[in-house]
């Protein structure tokens, strides 16, 4: 009965193109932001933040940028994990060997070396697709991986190969405690997401789109192909870039290369199958849900009295993972956002059945 | 001159022999893509899943009732497979089915080790353990050569002739070809896609355990044997995704290559360049011909 759009009319283009075309959608989320901004950080223990709401928000950011990639582009990736492996190390090695840079400039930077890399391993793409590009990812992740553990100039030759990222330092604010990076991440997330919304609204979105849906028959229509998955490579990784470096320095805080191994790819491309291919929501849906479940496992079911080992606990996650994947792929293969959206549609008509 | 000649060939050997056991698994792959055009991600899975219920099965039957139960479990697997996931996803783009098959990485890794259980089993097949010796008198100290690798090698080359008289000789071979070929233009003279999809999958789940026996007595059986197929999807790649040959040949060029690098080129990068080099490679070829070397050229219409 509330969510209706009766009587919300538009009057100007402006109106027509806003991002929360109903009035409801837009209240909803102003409440979600100012109580993810304003109450959260007074109500939720350290143990929440530091478990849940900060890998939450940090995968959150890179599915978005493997999103961009994989639902809108439709080029496939299984080498996020060694974007966000870029972007932790970059960041990390310019914190280091430039410390006069400001922390969110490091940052930044970060993504804009995974942008890099990101596109000098998409340029195959241009060639190759489906199953073959995502071959070549892997080589991207092998060797960024390999890269990482070998060579001692990257880790700034510490005899462990782990690195420890100084105390971050943005404009002044120590976010040292877990509510203050929180607070990070969430604006960087809020900021990204933004960005993302639109430039997946834009002309460069659309060509994204075009090259998805067919790629000979979007460059027929004037579609340049070497334009549109380069720059999908290239803003994919930003993110990506950007998010490794969080994780690094928010999140770990000390980490060593295996932090980054093809399983963080693979769980990655799990939340944007299971969220919702070519959906920024659904990046969300799917971060949330790939991090709730291992905590659900581990300690809800506990509680329940179901006692189990850790190892049958890591494979039961692998076992629904897997059946997950195929059940959306088979149902709803627009993942959890797509089920949101027709729970919402439904609400529209509620209580009339038309 | 003989002196180095002698280790290059056995690091030679050495790759080629791995290549083989890599071409194993690759010949998985090939199989299903052919006759399906999925390119199936859970190759490796189902070497881990076969190796391990082999593993466990001998440990209360003799090895031929084990293996026979291990192969009457593979083809219940294609079957589960077929049923429950490719079916509901048939006239599915190639990405979705690929992802799909992820999923079932995940899940037969989960599942198998649940069953199963999780620690490291050694395979007895009753081969010699002791290296043998070739070519002593020309080269000094001769070449060591591992029986374990002979058997692998033996068994790779038997499974593809046999694969080659099936896939030529036999009507089923023939209705196999045809659905490779066009799926739609094969159902319409008849030819049951679902009974060809199980016999494909069967047939996959079979060369698995072959593969997961071979890798089983070199590495023990462990989870580790699923990470193999990752090593394998470049050698498809090298061979074109469509040819059984290609997958032999890819197989022995990626393993020797491989082996070569590491030893003559790797110190010069720190050493561990055996676990991307084949990629780069690959991905090298992939520029320059992406259908591989023995693969169909592919054609595509808007």
């Amino acid at each position: 009965m509330l969510y209706r759009e009766a009587g919300q009319f538009k009057t100007s283009y402006e109106a027509d193109q806003s991002i929360f075309p109903i009035m409801q959608d837009r209240w909803g989320i102003a409440a979600i932001l100012a109580f993810a901004f304003l109450a959260m950080p007074f109500l939720a223990s350290e143990y929440f933040f530091r478990a849940v709401m900060i890998p939450f928000l940090i995968l959150a950011l890179a599915a978005i940028g493997l999103n961009l990639l994989v639902g809108y582009c439709g080029q496939i990736s299984l080498g996020t994990g060694a974007f966000m492996a870029v972007g932790a190390y970059a960041a990390y090695n310019f914190a280091i060997r430039v410390p006069e840079l400001p922390h969110l400039v490091t940052l930044l930077l970060a993504g804009g070396v995974a942008a890099v890399v990101g596109l000098l391993f998409g340029i195959p793409s241009l060639r190759i697709k489906g199953l073959y590009l995502a071959a070549a990812t892997l080589a991207a992740q092998f060797f960024i991986d390999w890269l990482f553990s070998r060579v001692k100039w990257f880790t700034n030759y510490t005899p462990s190969g782990s690195v420890a990222a100084p105390q971050l330092n943005i404009f002044g604010w120590v976010p040292d405690a877990p509510s203050e990076k929180y607070l990070l991440c969430l604006g960087f997330v809020t900021v990204f997401a933004l960005v993302a919304k639109n430039l997946v609204r834009s002309r460069i979105g659309r060509s994204w789109m075009a090259i998805r849906d067919m790629d000979i028959a979007a460059e027929i229509i004037g579609i340049r192909p070497m334009h549109a998955k380069l720059s999908a490579f290239a803003i994919s990784s930003f993110i990506v870039g950007v998010a490794g470096a969080l994780w690094g320095f928010v999140h770990l805080g000390s980490w060593e290369p295996l932090a980054f191994s093809i399983d963080r790819s693979f769980s990655l491309l799990f939340m944007v199958i299971l969220g919702g291919l070519g959906s920024i929501l659904g990046c969300f849906l799917g971060a949330a849900f790939i991090t709730l479940v291992p905590i659900f496992l581990n300690q809800v079911l506990p509680e329940l009295g179901i006692k189990l080992d850790t190892a049958t606990v890591s494979h039961l996650e692998f076992m629904i993972f897997g059946a997950l994947i195929v059940v959306f792929l088979i149902a709803e293969p627009h993942g959890m956002a797509r089920l949101w959206q027709v729970g919402k549609e439904k609400l529209r008509i509620w209580p009339f059945p038309h | 001159m003989l002196e180095e000649i002698g280790p290059f060939l056995e690091v030679l050997l050495g790759g080629l022999m791995a290549g083989v056991l890599y071409a194993l698994v690759a010949l998985g792959f090939v199989l299903i893509f052919k006759a399906s055009g999925v390119f199936n991600f859970a190759q490796g899975a189902m070497v881990l899943f076969a190796a391990l219920t082999l593993v466990r099965l001998m440990e209360v039957l003799p090895f031929v009732l084990a293996f026979a139960a291990s192969c009457a479990i593979m083809v219940a697997l294609a079957f589960a497979i077929e049923r429950l996931v490719l079916r509901p996803l048939v006239n599915q783009e190639g990405l979705i089915l690929f992802m799909a098959t992820i999923g079932i990485t995940f899940f037969i890794d989960g599942f198998g080790q649940t069953l199963w259980g999780s620690d490291i089993y050694t395979l007895e097949l009753g081969l010699p353990k002791s290296p043998w010796i070739i070519l002593d008198p020309p080269l000094p100290g001769g070449i060591l050569v591992s029986p374990v690798d002979v058997f692998a090698a033996v068994t790779a080359g038997a499974l593809v002739a046999g694969l080659a008289v099936f896939f030529n000789r036999t009507k089923v071979g023939r209705a196999l070809r045809a659905v490779a070929d066009d799926h739609q233009a094969a159902q319409s003279v008849g030819i049951p896609l679902n009974t060809i999809w199980l016999i494909v999958w069967s047939v996959a789940g079979v060369v698995a355990l072959v593969a997961g026996m071979a890798w089983g007595t070199k590495l023990g059986v462990q989870f580790s044997l699923a990470l193999v197929a990752l090593k394998a999807i470049p050698v498809i790649i090298l061979g074109g995704l469509t040819s059984i040959p290609g997958a032999i040949v890819g197989g022995l060029i990626i393993g020797a290559g491989e082996k070569l690098a590491e030893v003559y080129i790797g110190p010069a990068f720190g050493g561990g360049i055996e676990n991307w080099f084949a990629y780069v490679v690959a991905l090298l070829f992939l520029l320059f011909r992406p259908q591989g070397l023995f693969g169909e050229r592919i054609i595509e219409r808007v």
